[in-house]
């Protein structure tokens, strides 16, 4: 069970996240997790969205978009949460590209982290077995 | 203190001049006739045959030579002597595709070193002098020409080549060296580090300089001379033709004397090909007369020029062009180096398998070059990673300066981000005030 990230590769320029986000906006899609990655010269801003043909659609004019599979993962919001679902993942010897951690109602007391993984699959299974529980797409469109 | 190398030539009247000019024309052009199948080809196009050329005035019958024609004839196609009787090559840089291979005689390198013999005598240059030659040594012609110059006027040759600056100060320094010659660019970087290491320009021994192979303005020249306490002249040539010395500037430094008993040099139209009269701004043609192995007749150099026969206080009554003003094609010089945008869409291609949009920025900055490919990313040529778009930059730099030589800055920007007018996007933005 994987979900659809956008990622925008955007320079660093002032005004190019308000822009970008603004089209969003615009075109009423929700966003659901958010990161930006940053180099000196550009960024690369990740995104999960309430309707990502939607957002795609928007953003095609004015950026350069690609979609990628990531992992919506739940961990416990409490010391030790992350450590274990980190320690799952290693021992299934999957390595993490980068994470980030999703917009959550506040009196949730779970955490929601948005993982890039080496293999989807295999970390889907150790994940599963570990006892985390996976967002679907349209999970993450509901929270 | 000499004042000419050859001061028959250097002084000779116009008729005079013109009359030996003749005399080598009619001979290079049934030379050439004879021994290069690929000009005899163009000629017979053109119908005019070794009879029809009886001196100057019938150079303008003959077709012209480009570097396209360089390219379809490389490597031996232009060659008019057996590989046997040559002895030197000469390149310059670039790609295959664009890179010019020519060959000398023995008669031909003497003839070269003779005209940048010319051209350091008119620096003031004896005997007596050392000269360093901080030109880069190898295929390129800097280097082998004023090298072969300064033999040839028995100075104390210095061959340090390009590059090791704080050693060519320190020998500049210890074995008193008197004339420099390199690119203006690297004799400015000479001159800031001679600062930054503390050294007044009276502690150098050095009264001249000897600088070509780009451009350069005469802020540069006042800001060189003053750094290195020198007067600096300014020298043109091309390897086509020969190297450095088919022109070189005298004491007046008000332009190039053209070493016009080799090389006659014609002004035309770069968009008719129509010859134009003296004092006309148009393309600079050469007609190398004496040459042997690579005789190139009517080579369009695409540089535009004035040439001007006003007589010149030196004395000299070769004919003068003007420091080249801008180019009929879309060459540019970066750090000395000949670039063309054709050879950046080449690695674009190589790379992304398709020409993303991109454009060229050139600045200078102080006095050294800044050299910079902006290319738009599109969507396939990125895939969420820092790495992967760190990746393409790094192999982008790689493969630019495999094919240049030189390296550029990278710079992938967004869609759209490139300037267009009428639709077009601008390849080339050049905010050097060169001319």
């Amino acid at each position: 069970m994987t979900v659809k990230q956008l990622s925008v590769f955007a320079q660093n320029k002032p005004g190019r996240l308000s822009a970008l986000t603004g089209i969003l906006a615009q075109n009423g899609v929700n966003i659901r997790a958010i990161s930006v990655a940053d180099t000196k010269d550009f960024g690369i801003l990740r995104l999960i969205v309430s309707d990502i043909d939607k957002a795609k659609q928007s953003l095609k004019d004015d950026a350069v978009v690609t979609e990628t599979s990531v992992l919506a993962v739940i961990a416990e919001d409490k010391p030790g949460g992350m450590a274990r679902m980190m320690d799952t993942l290693y021992k299934a010897n999957i390595s993490v590209e980068y994470m980030y951690s999703a917009f959550l109602n506040p009196s949730e007391s779970n955490a929601c982290l948005i993982l890039r993984v080496d293999n989807n699959e295999e970390a889907v299974s150790a994940l599963t077995e570990g006892g985390f529980k996976l967002l679907s797409q349209e999970d993450m469109a509901k929270i | 203190m000499a004042r000419y190398w050859n001061e028959k030539i250097e002084t000779m009247d116009y008729e005079s001049m013109k009359a030996l000019q003749s005399e080598r024309l009619v001979a290079q052009v049934k030379h050439v006739y004879e021994n290069v199948e690929y000009y005899k080809k163009l000629m017979d196009e053109k119908g005019v045959a070794p009879e029809d050329i009886k001196g100057v005035d019938d150079l303008h019958k003959l077709p012209f030579l480009s570097k396209a024609d360089l390219r379809d004839a490389y490597p031996y196609g232009l060659l008019a002597k057996p590989l046997s009787e040559c002895v030197r090559i000469q390149s310059t840089s670039g790609t295959t595709g664009k890179r010019v291979v020519a060959f000398y005689t023995q008669n031909d390198v003497d003839m070269w070193e003779d005209c940048v013999a010319r051209a350091i005598t008119a620096a003031g240059g004896t005997k007596d002098d050392v000269c360093q030659v901080a030109y880069g040594y190898g295929l390129f012609t800097g280097g082998a020409g004023l090298h072969g110059g300064s033999h040839k006027v028995g100075c104390l040759t210095l061959p340090m080549s390009s590059g090791n600056t704080e050693r060519q100060i320190q020998f500049m320094m210890d074995l008193n060296a008197t004339i420099l010659c390199c690119t203006p660019s690297y004799a400015a970087y000479i001159g800031e580090t001679v600062a930054e290491m503390g050294i007044s320009p009276d502690d150098l021994t050095l009264k001249a300089g000897i600088f070509g192979a780009e451009p350069w303005t005469e802020e540069m020249r006042k800001s060189i001379e003053k750094s290195l306490g020198i007067k600096a002249y300014d020298i043109y040539g091309l390897t086509e033709t020969s190297g450095p010395g088919v022109a070189f500037e005298c004491e007046c430094q008000t332009g190039m004397h053209i070493n016009e008993d080799n090389f006659i040099a014609e002004i035309i139209d770069p968009d008719t090909g129509e010859v134009l009269p003296e004092g006309s701004k148009g393309e600079l043609v050469f007609t190398s007369i004496t040459k042997e192995a690579f005789p190139l007749l009517r080579y369009r150099t695409r540089d535009i020029c004035v040439l001007t026969r006003e007589k010149c206080k030196c004395g000299r009554t070769l004919v003068k062009m003007c420091k080249p003003m801008g180019r009929s094609d879309d060459m540019l010089i970066i750090k000395g180096v000949n670039v063309f945008p054709s050879q950046i869409e080449t690695v674009l291609l190589k790379d992304f398998g398709a020409t993303p949009n991109y454009q060229i920025v050139v600045d200078r900055v102080g006095t050294t070059d800044t050299f910079e490919i902006k290319v738009e990313l599109s969507d396939g040529m990125f895939d969420d990673t820092i790495k992967s778009i760190e990746a393409l930059e790094k192999k982008l730099s790689a493969d630019i300066v495999q094919i240049l030589g030189i390296k550029a800055k990278i710079s992938l920007v967004e869609p759209k981000s490139i300037p267009r007018s009428e639709g077009k996007a601008v390849r080339v933005i050049d905010k050097r005030k060169l001319v």
